[in-house]
């Protein structure tokens, strides 16, 4: 895993398919690393901010991301709730991407 | 799993809550059939077509009922006609009130509120802390002193049973639990799972339904008959026999204090008219093992998912009267719990949160 100054790789920019998520672990924290229909690339943290679900099982539509558990709705540009039983923002983190790889920084 | 005779506390607010956190099954990671991310998402995809469809098709049929049972009142074919405008109010209402509860039965979120409101009120479930509810018991499924909405006890209770084909356990309650949240009270049960933020609204909806009970007995006086409520209110309870068999098909029978859903849920192949009235819930574990998968995709998703679970009940009927045996033999035997082989094609169950849980077979009871 290449790290600089915090930006962490996550994964190849191909990992993720346009309007969708994935899961990226590091340590003991857990992120959704996101792919837009515009193919641009998000992070938030990985799980609901209701309930101990994680993010990357569930629907991306557009730039929303519902937890697949309970329906609670996220835009995961902001990380701002859209929809109970969320009632929390999610936390988002910096995102690049070069030589078709996706870092995000958590520091 | 407890061997003790034991009567158990299913309050929300008894020891079995802190029990269940120290357990590690409250909030838990609960088992998954691996299903490939591309075709779990074609599942999800979500449409406004068949529910667009099907509430209109739902409403027509309601309405050609209620002439019907408008024409015949003051003879006998009074009786049956108003027991078809009966089925068609609370079946329909109670399965649209739990998908649109979820926001998956229309794409469009405001159809999904709409209808959500509407079939609430035929149910007589306050909106808003049904909506909490349901999403604990999708936490916490038959986890003792977690899920609000554990159909039984163990032993069941057969008073409530009987009192619940005419919906006169939880219709009482619930219209208790109406007016106290008009009068802006929350009881000590719901504020379990009701977040302070949501009080205000869940009080002006209980006002809203005040206002409609209102009207609905001011017309009774003023037309000295009881027509009017025949109409609305009173069919949440004289038509909902249909309604309680299929909650009570869910999940009666099975495991309690379990993480995976083909241990604890029932699927039952319908005929397509019960699947109408029941909007495909009859794909019971499909269901809780992947909430956001629209009810019309539900028949698809069995079919990805039926080598890795139990085979469903053949019938609504076998499904019940499966029930009704587990629930005579829980009267002596709490313990008594039904179990299913699982085929070979199928991982192992997850009993609890630990790996040493999982046991190939369903022939063990191990738990964490």
């Amino acid at each position: 895993m290449a790290q600089d100054e915090n930006w962490l790789e996550a994964c190849a920019a191909d990992d993720i398919d346009e309007e969708d998520v994935i899961r990226f672990d590091y340590e003991d924290r857990s992120f959704a690393i996101y792919r837009s229909e515009d193919s641009e690339y998000f992070a938030t943290d990985g799980h609901c901010t209701h309930e101990k679900v994680h993010l990357a099982n569930g629907f991306v539509m557009g730039k929303i991301i519902e937890c697949p558990k309970h329906n609670g709705r996220f835009d995961y540009t902001t990380g701002a709730v859209k929809k109970a039983p969320a009632c929390v923002d999610l936390k988002t983190y910096p995102v690049k991407v070069e030589a078709g790889k996706v870092y995000i920084r958590i520091g | 799993m407890s061997t003790s005779q034991t009567k158990r506390d299913y309050s929300l607010t008894g020891p079995e809550n802190r029990r269940a956190q120290e357990r590690g099954l409250a909030a838990a990671e609960w088992y998954e059939t691996p299903i490939p991310r591309k075709r779990l998402k074609e599942l999800m995809k979500r449409k406004d077509g068949p529910a667009i469809r099907d509430t209109i098709v739902w409403l027509v049929l309601l309405t050609g009922a209620g002439i019907a049972a408008y024409r015949s009142w003051g003879t006998w074919w009074a009786v049956p006609a108003f027991f078809v405008y009966g089925l068609l109010y609370a079946s329909p209402g109670d399965s649209r009130w739990h998908e649109c509860g979820h926001g998956t039965a229309f794409k469009t979120s405001w159809m999904n509120e709409v209808v959500y409101q509407f079939s609430s009120f035929l149910v007589l479930r306050p909106a808003t802390p049904w909506r909490w509810s349901h999403a604990r018991h999708h936490t916490d499924t038959y986890v003792v002193g977690r899920d609000p909405e554990i159909h039984q006890p163990r032993p069941p209770v057969w008073r409530i049973i009987i009192m619940q084909f005419a919906h006169l356990y939880g219709g009482p309650r619930d219209i208790k639990r109406m007016f106290m949240h008009a009068f802006g009270v929350i009881d000590k049960e719901e504020k379990e799972f009701i977040p302070e933020t949501e009080y205000r609204k869940t009080f002006w909806e209980s006002r809203a339904y005040v206002v409609i009970f209102a009207i609905v007995i001011a017309a009774c006086l003023y037309t000295s008959s009881i027509l009017p409520a025949m109409f609305i209110v009173l069919p949440s309870f004289y038509g909902a026999c249909l309604m309680v068999v299929f909650g009570m098909i869910q999940h009666l029978g099975l495991h309690e204090d379990v993480l995976d859903h083909r241990l604890n849920t029932r699927t039952v192949y319908m005929n397509p008219v019960f699947r109408f009235l029941y909007w495909n819930m009859n794909y019971h574990i499909e269901h809780h093992m992947f909430p956001m998968v629209p009810y019309h995709a539900l028949a698809a998703l069995h079919e990805e998912m039926k080598g890795d679970c139990p085979k469903p009940n053949r019938s609504t009927w076998e499904a019940f009267s499966e029930v009704i045996r587990a629930l005579l033999k829980q009267r002596k035997d709490r313990d008594y719990t039904i179990r299913r082989e699982l085929p070979p094609t199928a991982q192992p169950y997850q009993y609890g949160p630990s790996e040493v849980s999982r046991v190939r077979g369903g022939t063990e009871t191990t738990t964490a």
